[in-house]
């Protein structure tokens, strides 16, 4: 089963996230830019898709991803900590060297694996 | 050695302002008269404090950064410092309600230094607010890794602030060449 969901927002021209459902795997689909302003909806949507659908994994897309900053990385964490509570996982795709580089910073790449393609990601 | 009024008036503006970090202003003793040709080149910013800003505060220093000739890397460091800055101005700074950041770059050689101040409600305890995981938020979405950032992706990070009259961080970095 495949859905797509969730709000579709038009910021600067960029639609921001899309959430899609892969059976038990959420993927979200992260904003081109990915900052303090672009993810300002993001706990709320995600807390609102976690309790009304059964989640094990939840997959960030980057591949549209050109930049992220400590805003980013906090909201990783947290979803990250949110899955890991409810003995799920989470992961990530398409980050490109730039975004890498900033993951490893904030510290996420020794918790979150990261995976080339989306479909390499939903696997794990 | 470049002019650095810009610095010279910031100063002027809040003397009476603690000063924390390794980093200290130049001599005060007035700038030595440099030959045009190694003038610093300023830029001013004003921007309301708002979410919305950040992508463009970030884009605009990136903007001016680029006589420089920065390698993409650089400039991607420096849009994340500047995003960091402003972000924290928007956030706690003024705490989301209304103010006005104020930024300013200057390039002097290859060193570019960039200014990000607000006059919000300024930082108790500098050192702990730049802790590695040190956050006042308490939603959880806030990694606490602002200040980290900022050192991590420039060369040189100072922080100014006194309670009740805002905060400015200063950062530098060297680019291009």
């Amino acid at each position: 089963m495949c859905a797509k969901f969730g709000r579709e927002k038009k910021i600067m021209g960029e639609i921001s996230f899309l959430y899609e459902a892969r059976g038990q795997v959420l993927v979200i689909h992260l904003p081109k830019e990915f900052d303090h302003h672009n993810s300002r909806d993001l706990r709320y949507e995600t807390d609102l898709l976690l309790s009304e659908n059964y989640v094990r994994r939840m997959v960030f897309d980057f591949s549209r991803t050109v930049f992220m900053d400590s805003t980013g990385i906090g909201i990783l964490l947290n979803r990250y900590k949110q899955m890991q509570r409810s003995g799920g996982s989470a992961a990530i795709y398409g980050a490109n060297a730039q975004i890498r580089r900033v993951l490893a910073v904030g510290g996420v790449t020794k918790l979150m694996p990261q995976y080339a393609s989306k479909e390499a990601a939903l696997l794990g | 050695m470049c002019r650095t009024e810009t610095n010279a008036e910031l100063n002027a503006g809040r003397s009476d302002m603690e000063t924390a970090g390794t980093l200290r202003d130049g001599p005060e003793t007035p700038p030595v008269p440099a030959p045009p040709d190694h003038a610093a080149e300023t830029m001013r910013l004003q921007i309301e404090s708002r979410s919305r800003n950040e992508e463009f505060a970030r884009v605009v220093v990136a903007a001016f950064a680029s006589r420089l000739d920065p390698t993409l890397m650089e400039i991607d460091d420096l849009k994340t410092a500047v995003s960091e800055a402003v972000t924290n101005a928007v956030i706690h700074g003024y705490g989301g309600g209304d103010g006005i950041i104020y930024i300013e770059a200057s390039v002097c050689g290859r060193e570019l230094t960039v200014t990000v101040r607000d006059t919000g409600v300024g930082i108790p305890d500098i050192p702990k607010a730049m802790e590695p995981m040190f956050t006042t938020d308490r939603t959880g979405e806030r990694s606490g890794m602002g200040f980290a950032f900022m050192e991590a992706f420039m060369d040189q990070v100072e922080v100014r602030s006194e309670i009740g009259r805002g905060t400015a961080v200063t950062m530098k970095k060297q680019m291009g060449g």
